[in-house]
């Protein structure tokens, strides 16, 4: 017994020394990264002596500085744009398609969502310069529509929404048919707030996917005045690779409001994340 | 007659319910139609084009740019740097994530901070992920060759460049598959542990015997999703790389190819004829994978 005691207990330490490696691993980029945006340019190259801490003070107005230099104000606006509206489009879409698909009767149901299950299947660089050329003759380059413009619909969700509605007891609705309750209203009132797990997690999938896509922003939205935040950082970048410090504090600006909303929203990320499985 | 006329008061309610699925389901269909399955006939027709300078119209050229992606060293040398980059981070990223899955399933103390550690990564965007990595292998004044005083050209030597842009994808996507593996153990019931547990069967013994098995359709879904999304890496790639850079060839893989070819360089012809390429690898590895779920996956 006691000997099966003191192998629990190396188990346990040997499993604690391995989570606290790897989070140490994890946490090494993002302490660096911080660490040098709180540096002048001159510590951060410096070699010999090597530095790992700021020297002369912690220089926060690097902050100010790249705010300013890069019209973050701009970034922030247009990255929270395509966002909201993405995942306002996503949500309405899928949550009707999905009810319809998990609830309803209609010839051609099938075909149709044969359609939604082979979109998913389909990789999605097949779709991208098509979509460029109808931004393009929408005149919508450089605009939140033309941002929102993939992700107007989807399929992901839709799957992932009728699955939800799919799960839901069948005597709710009944009850409230024979109520004398139309579809329209039975959806609105009964069925979608039933499925609001589905709906934070399909809401929180789209957000993420939205502000970390680089490709698309970079192709339709060429001027850093219209650009997003993952593209603009590719922008500065291009422009002041060298002052390390500038671009450590750019980035730090652009994930800050994503790892905050993660950080409160935590369980919400992890299980959204967990459930929709999707495809990031 | 009578029969046909109760046919009909059904089909009042069919119909009603018809109506409302048509037009429940109209906008997402129409959209995919118009955002998907239109751009895919679209693609093709341009793969058979030559693109036409400055708004005049594409030429019809036949298979003539297929020949060019197909003859071109780059198209399969950018499909090997492709398959490279997906060999180190799937197997990799899945292990280490099922390891410290099953850590954290264990009742220890502490294991929701560990959790948002390992998850932190997939909040962030890329192209920030790969500035900060760009700065840790920086060969002057990087912190990696200054804590381990080496002077190791971690992403402009072409021998190893390929790999230090997979340890940054598989450091990325860690967390993600460690919380879809999470949910995967939870649905194991404990029963079979503690069967085991009275069998005196060790804690490795149980992770083959029960957990392998049981937890080979999580394990099957997270290798597929992953493969793919190996297989069509960019942003890594492309933050990482500059074009200046002289292992950029050995690194580059076939969507950064297709980006560059379809959006700097404006050939849309020869772009759609590479992405043509990559969805018919794609189509043909996702086959092969699902022959193999039949064969690897243990369904109880």
């Amino acid at each position: 017994m006691k000997a099966q005691y003191g192998k629990d207990r190396a188990a346990k330490v040997a499993m604690y020394v391995v989570l606290i490696i790897m989070a140490f691993i994890m946490l090494v980029p993002f302490v660096w990264m911080i660490l040098t945006a709180l540096k002048t340019n001159q510590e951060a190259i410096s070699v010999d002596p090597f530095y790992i801490f700021p020297q002369s003070g912690w220089h926060w107005e690097n902050f100010v500085t790249v705010w300013e230099s890069y019209n973050f104000v701009i970034l922030y606006k247009n990255t929270l744009l395509m966002i909201f509206f993405r995942v306002l489009c996503a949500c309405l879409t899928a949550t009707m398609a999905g009810y319809a698909f998990g609830r309803l009767k209609f010839p051609g149901k099938n075909f149709l969502f044969s359609l939604v299950l082979i979109q998913m299947m389909i990789p999605s660089q097949i779709f991208i310069i098509p979509q460029y050329l109808m931004v393009n003759k929408l005149g919508w380059l450089g605009t939140t529509a033309g941002l929102v413009f993939p992700g107007a619909v989807t399929a992901f969700g839709t799957y992932l929404l009728k699955t939800g509605y799919e799960g839901l007891p069948k005597d709710l609705e009944e009850a409230a048919a024979v109520d004398g309750c139309n579809i329209g209203r039975r959806f609105l009132s009964i069925m979608m707030p039933l499925t609001r797990s589905s709906m934070i997690s399909l809401g929180i999938f789209t957000a993420l996917f939205a502000f970390k896509d680089l490709m698309w922003p970079m192709i339709i939205c060429t001027d850093p005045k219209t650009t997003t935040l993952a593209a603009g950082l590719q922008k500065m970048q291009g422009q002041y690779g060298s002052d390390y410090p500038a671009m450590m504090a750019a980035a730090v600006l652009a994930i800050v409001p994503m790892v905050i909303i993660y950080l409160i929203f935590q369980k919400q990320f992890v299980e959204g994340i967990a459930t929709s499985g999707g495809k990031l | 007659m009578r029969e046909k006329r109760t046919r009909r008061k059904i089909d009042a309610a069919e119909k009603n319910e018809m109506l409302w699925g048509y037009a429940f389901v109209a906008p997402t269909i129409i959209g995919l139609i118009i955002l998907n399955f239109y751009p895919v006939i679209n693609t093709i027709w341009q793969s058979l084009c030559k693109t036409g300078d400055f708004g005049r119209g594409n030429t019809f050229v036949g298979i003539k740019n297929y020949q060019a992606v197909l003859t071109a060293g780059e198209t399969w040398h950018s499909l090997w740097n492709t398959i490279k980059y997906a060999l180190i981070e799937v197997p990799f990223g899945v292990a280490i994530a099922l390891v410290l899955a099953v850590f954290l399933t264990k009742k220890l103390k502490g294991t929701s901070a560990f959790r948002t550690i390992f998850f932190l990564p997939m909040v962030c965007a890329p192209a920030a992920v790969a500035m900060v990595w760009k700065w840790l292998y920086n060969q002057q004044f990087g912190l990696l060759n200054n804590i381990f005083h080496t002077n190791i050209a971690w992403i402009s030597d072409p021998k190893i460049a390929w790999i230090s842009i997979a340890i940054i994808g598989v450091w990325s996507i860690i967390g993600y598959n460690m919380v879809l593996f999470i949910s995967g153990l939870q649905e194991i019931p404990g029963d079979y542990y503690e069967a085991a547990e009275i069998d005196g069967a060790s804690g490795i013994r149980q992770f083959f015997n029960i957990t392998v098995p049981l937890l080979s359709p999580t394990t099957f879904f997270i290798v597929q999703t992953r493969v793919i999304g190996a297989l069509t890496v960019f942003d890594l790639m492309f933050m990482v790389m500059d074009t200046t850079n002289v292992a950029l060839q050995n690194v580059q893989s076939i969507v950064y190819l297709f980006y560059t070819y379809a959006f700097t360089n404006g050939n849309k012809g020869y772009g759609a004829a590479l992405v043509m390429v990559l969805v018919v690898f794609i189509m043909l590895v996702t086959r092969i994978m699902q022959t193999a779920e039949k064969k690897l996956v243990y369904h109880a």
